[in-house]
């Protein structure tokens, strides 16, 4: 009797689908994704129920750590530029072009003034170093975090009178903030006349039946 | 490689043209279409943030502040260690108001703001149910549960936070006037009989 021989079965298998998928989906997240912005201190921001969305243009962004350093950044590679020029005609420093196209790259950060020039002609790691994430001075003798506000907000409105109007003040605090810190920061807002402004926050569910 | 040619192993003789497979092995293009969602993934922010949004009163000195009726006061003050103060109205010919512990949980500052504004809630509620029963629009829900907030008799909170609270305690007592449809509040500075009146019911 012949014995029954098992049929071999080729483990080919054809990828061809497989990676039709992976493909699609890479074109997804391509077209749909906006990159995270880097940013210089881990912020945890604190629960609320609010669902109201930010937009991601046109925003002044004001990072508050735990410590209650402030980090400042605006969105644009060309309106970032706009507003050092004009920090840098206000405190007297000239940036040149090299240092112009170094800042327009920079999404947020926190040095004072007397320190940027230093600090833009450093790497993009050495700048993630704890020592350079000091913060904009922002004490009453010496209130840069008020400049750079007003740099922003003169860079705006001379660039679309209209646009300016939208221009969005968020501001992104850590939960564990103590409250003087938040205080300062409204208190030099306040002082600019920027009364209307964001807080960020993660999403939480809003309790039912009450 | 996972591809294993059987064909023309044994089988290519002289003369006979070789029939080379056409199949081509898509593995290695699979592993780089994956490395680069799996790039593309975790660097992409899909959520956008949430926001709160606050409007401030402006610093210029008003010639007549608004004075707020005594009966519709109710001060919170946020505390050390996550705990809230309140009372209501002010103090009365020297006689300090009687001021309440509480914390940010939902049996507590919640439950006394969710009393206070009874009747605003009951209209807001209407409304919703209305909104749910396709008789109003979005938009005139939010246009009337703003005018409903904005009564007469609701009450007005004032906020005053400590040196000690923290910026998560705002949010949470900024989070608790949303929830409970409070249309009047305002965050003030503390003084110092509202520090003095906190730590009398410390001790």
């Amino acid at each position: 009797m012949p014995r029954v021989k098992p049929t071999r079965k080729s483990t080919w298998v054809d990828m061809a689908p497989m990676c039709d998928v992976a493909f699609l989906l890479l074109t997804f997240f391509m077209l749909t994704s906006n990159f995270t912005a880097k940013e210089p201190v881990q912020v945890t921001t604190p629960k609320s129920i609010s669902e109201i969305k930010i937009p991601e243009t046109n925003t002044m962004k004001i990072e508050v750590d735990k410590d209650g350093k402030i980090f400042f950044g605006i969105d644009g590679q060309a309106r970032r530029i706009k507003m050092l020029k004009k920090i840098g005609t206000a405190y007297n420093i000239a940036f040149n072009d090299e240092e112009l196209k170094q800042f327009s790259l920079i999404p947020s950060f926190g040095v004072p003034i007397e320190k940027l020039k230093f600090f833009l002609s450093l790497n993009s790691t050495e700048r993630d170093l704890k020592e350079n994430a000091v913060g904009i001075p922002s004490d009453t003798a010496n209130n840069q975090f008020k400049a750079w506000v007003q740099a922003a907000r003169a860079m705006s409105r001379e660039e679309d009178v209209v646009k300016d109007k939208s221009l969005i003040i968020a501001i992104k605090a850590d939960q564990a903030t103590p409250f003087p810190k938040i205080k300062a920061v409204m208190n030099t807002l306040q002082d600019i006349q920027e009364n209307k402004y964001n807080l960020i926050t993660s999403l939480e569910k809003a309790p039912e039946n009450l | 490689m996972s591809e294993i040619n059987t064909e023309g192993k044994g089988g290519g003789k002289k003369g006979k043209a070789k029939k080379l497979s056409t199949r081509v092995d898509f593995t290695p293009m699979v592993d780089l279409g994956f490395l680069l969602i799996t790039f593309f993934m975790l660097t992409t922010s899909m959520i956008k943030p949430q926001t709160m949004e606050i409007a401030m009163p402006s610093k210029d000195v008003v010639k007549d502040p608004t004075t707020v009726k005594n009966s519709l006061a109710i001060t919170i003050i946020l505390g050390k260690n996550n705990k809230v103060f309140y009372y209501n109205g002010t103090e009365i010919k020297g006689v300090a108001p009687k001021i309440e512990v509480s914390d940010y949980s939902p049996n507590g500052i919640r439950k006394m703001l969710l009393d206070r504004n009874k009747n605003v809630m009951m209209e807001v509620k209407k409304l919703k149910l209305q909104k749910e029963n396709k008789e109003i629009s979005e938009d005139t829900l939010k246009v009337r549960v703003t005018r409903e907030k904005s009564v007469k008799d609701a009450p007005i909170i004032l906020i005053k936070a400590t040196d000690d609270s923290s910026y998560k305690n705002l949010v949470d007592v900024l989070d608790e006037m949303m929830i409970c449809n409070i249309g009047k509040y305002a965050i003030v500075d503390i003084t110092p009989k509202d520090l003095e009146w906190i730590k009398d019911v410390n001790n």
